[in-house]
């Protein structure tokens, strides 16, 4: 079962290692974790996709909320989301395949952002899925290679403001 | 005023009377001004056992214990004491020193990044970069050491921190941390939960850990079992919980626990777990006490719930806060057939083993110096078979027990019972090691004797790593690796090095005399009982 947990957490040095260091220190899965700031500068937010059984899912949320850097916690799944990872690819190519790549980016919504006479630079930000799409078609072609920031995702909007938080007493 | 008066006046705010620990360099500062305070710091032999003391200390006054050491080696020796209190949940503030800030991360002479190396095991961890932060860093450390699932907490301070002016002091009155907010009430739906499955049950149990004797709930729990008459087992940590003889008692579960504890809750239908974490010792198949069998789960930590089994209900809150509200429903006692049926068992399933007559038998041994004691004594019980032949043979009446349930840590005896004697003075206090635990600590000899505490001590010698001989005997087939002990030392020369008092007991025949000389005085000394080498705790 793969969920994603978005974390508060305060925004000082060591919290990263910390909530690292819980996934680690538990074998609990990281599929992907992504650390930046939020509105408020002394908060930070992470996202982390994870997967494992439901009492590992339980696990991970518990233990997380236990961490007194933590300031708060939201599970859910994908389907509950919207979740977004930014790409940036770099290819070889040559007057033959050039068009070829062009074509592929332009069904799949990339954009080139830097190129040179033997090289260019495709930038991609979707869905994990189409970004694995874009990495499969370009796989044939040869990539120089790739920087992926991994997933960043929020619960899809919803009226009203009712987030359930963990941390009341 | 500067940090080190600013970490001297915080803890004399909080009312800490006692501090172990070992100094150098890097918390000299702080040294220098505790010299002004009226708080009283012993200097342990080694860094460990001033966290195992305050360790003893904190859980016989129900006050966070306090240690104090200087940087890099100092700090690292620290962190076996930190783990096993963390394995312990018992509350500790833990001061280090620490290189000159500027320095930090040069690998300079004596550092070591302490506040990364414990991570895994402390409740949280400060590194104080301005000695403005000093007394909001002491006042939280408090408070998440002692609140909640109690744990410790280290703070890592630089020396020129601790020498940097502190512009303001004002210790904070109160506290609120958006991170930290521990739940200590139960949810009133969940009770209600648990209330109908007790109405329900026909073979109720409760099993207690730890948690009980912290929250300081062992007399709202002998209310519970009383009124209700629902019997109780416990787990190592909670033991004394309830006096083992009480009625309702059934001694303690787990691989080295009761027969009759072990048959009363697999027969159970309601398990009421209160306080403790469901770990291996006590119980090694999870799924087990879950199958056809209602689980209830109390822990004031909420990732404890479900982490090694799953219960039925989960109820988070703080044991004496729900027993409290339990206490005030009315709920329709057990069925009596139940209990006697568990009087029954206790009856007939008793195990008394054969022993070398030639030797002391650990077993009878333990249970005449327990009767023996003080009402109200403190026995401290180390690791290895004189851990099981204690928690198997003593008997608790007004007094406690301690021992190192979840961390294991051989030679916690001697520096907790130490740590205990010092935080209540008029009790008997009593540590009882085997000779490979003894010898993990015996250095606090010289520091009970510095500072006149009369910790009793009683070594079970039998010359060798018994739990380990006694593991190797069952899964080795007696092929013997790394157990021997006979290096000695002579314990009565040892003795007589530090001045203390030393009786040695060869068989059974000689064990009630020794045991009243050993009481007879409020002093510190050393009995060494002669076991059989051979002997075995199952």
């Amino acid at each position: 079962m793969k969920k994603i947990y978005s974390v508060l957490v305060e925004n000082h040095s060591g919290v990263l290692c910390k909530v690292a260091g819980l996934f680690s220190r538990r074998c609990f899965n990281i599929n992907s974790l992504v650390v930046g700031e939020t509105d408020d500068p002394e908060v930070s937010c992470m996202t982390i996709v994870s997967s494992g059984d439901q009492r590992t899912i339980e696990q991970i949320e518990k233990q997380l909320n236990k961490k007194l850097d933590v300031i708060k916690v939201k599970t859910f799944d994908e389907a509950m989301s919207v979740s977004r990872e930014l790409m940036l690819l770099k290819v070889k190519y040559n007057r033959n395949n050039r068009k070829d790549i062009m074509e592929i980016c332009n069904i799949l919504k990339a954009e080139i952002v830097d190129m040179s006479k033997s090289q260019m630079m495709i930038q991609m930000c979707d869905v994990p899925e189409k970004i694995k799409l874009l990495i499969k078609m370009l796989n044939s072609i040869s990539i120089v290679e790739v920087a992926r920031t991994g997933t960043v995702a929020l619960p899809k909007c919803t009226d009203a403001e009712k987030q359930q938080s963990k941390h009341e007493a | 005023m500067n940090g080190a008066q600013a970490m001297v006046k915080c803890l004399e705010k909080e009312g800490v009377t006692t501090i172990f620990g070992y100094p150098g360099v890097a918390i000299c500062p702080f040294y220098n001004s505790i010299l002004d305070s009226d708080i009283q710091s012993i200097l342990v032999r080694t860094e460990q056992n001033a966290a195992h003391a305050a360790s003893g200390m904190a859980r016989v006054t129900g006050k966070t214990g306090v240690c104090a050491v200087t940087s890099g080696p100092g700090a690292t020796n620290l962190i076996t004491g930190i783990a096993t209190a963390f394995a312990d949940s018992i509350p500790l503030v833990c001061i280090t020193g620490q290189v000159n800030s500027e320095l930090l991360g040069s690998d300079v002479f004596q550092e070591a990044d302490i506040t990364g190396a414990v991570e895994s095991f402390v409740k949280y961890s400060y590194l104080v970069k301005n000695a403005d932060d000093i007394p909001r860093v002491f006042k939280e450390a408090f408070y998440i050491a002692g609140t909640g699932r109690k744990g410790p907490v280290l703070i890592d301070i630089p020396v020129d921190i601790q020498n940097q002016t502190v512009t303001r002091f004002e210790y904070p009155e109160s506290i609120n941390m958006r991170t930290y907010k521990p739940t200590v009430k139960g949810n009133g739906a969940q009770i209600r939960k648990v209330v109908a499955e007790i109405k329900k049950s026909q073979r109720p149990i409760i099993c207690v850990g730890g948690g009980i004797l912290l929250s300081g709930a062992e007399l709202l729990l002998r209310e519970f079992a009383e009124k209700y008459q629902i019997p109780v087992v416990s787990t190592m940590m909670g033991i004394g919980a309830m006096p083992t003889e009480h009625p309702m008692y059934f001694g303690m579960v787990g691989n080295n626990g009761k027969p009759c504890a072990n048959r009363a809750m697999n027969e159970s239908d309601l398990l009421i777990m209160v306080g403790a974490r469901v770990a291996d010792r006590a119980v090694n198949q999870p799924d087990l006490i879950t199958r056809g069998k209602v689980l209830v789960h109390m822990d004031v930590d909420p990732a404890e719930i479900g982490k090694n089994a799953g219960p039925t209900i989960p109820l988070v809150g703080d044991a004496k806060h729900i027993f409290a509200e339990l206490l005030e429903q009315d709920i329709q006692c057990s069925d009596e057939k139940w209990v006697s049926k568990l009087n029954g068992y206790r009856q007939t399933m008793k195990t008394e083993k054969e022993s070398n007559p030639e030797y002391v038998n650990p077993a009878a041994f333990i249970h005449k110096l327990s009767e023996k004691m003080q009402e109200d004594a403190i026995y401290v019980a180390d690791v290895g078979q004189n851990q099981i032949w204690s928690c198997a043979n003593h008997i608790v009446k007004k007094g406690r027990f301690l021992t190192t349930g979840g961390m294991g840590t051989m030679g916690y005896s001697i520096p907790a019972a130490m740590g205990a004697k010092l935080g209540n003075k008029d009790r008997q206090v009593i540590a009882v090691c085997g000779d490979g635990s003894f010898q993990m600590s015996m250095m606090e000899l010289a520091t009970m004797n510095q500072y006149k505490v009369p910790v009793k001590i009683v070594v079970l010698k039998n010359t060798v790593l018994g739990m380990v001989r006694e593991y190797q005997h069952y899964t080795y087939h007696d092929r013997y690796s790394v157990v021997d002990l006979s290096g000695g030392p002579d314990l009565e020369k040892l003795a007589a090095a530090y001045g203390i008092p030393f009786l040695r007991v060869h068989n059974m025949s000689e064990a009630d005399q020794a045991i009243d000389r050993f009481l007879e005085k409020e002093e510190s000394i050393l009995m060494e009982c002669l076991i059989d080498p051979m002997e075995l705790v199952k």
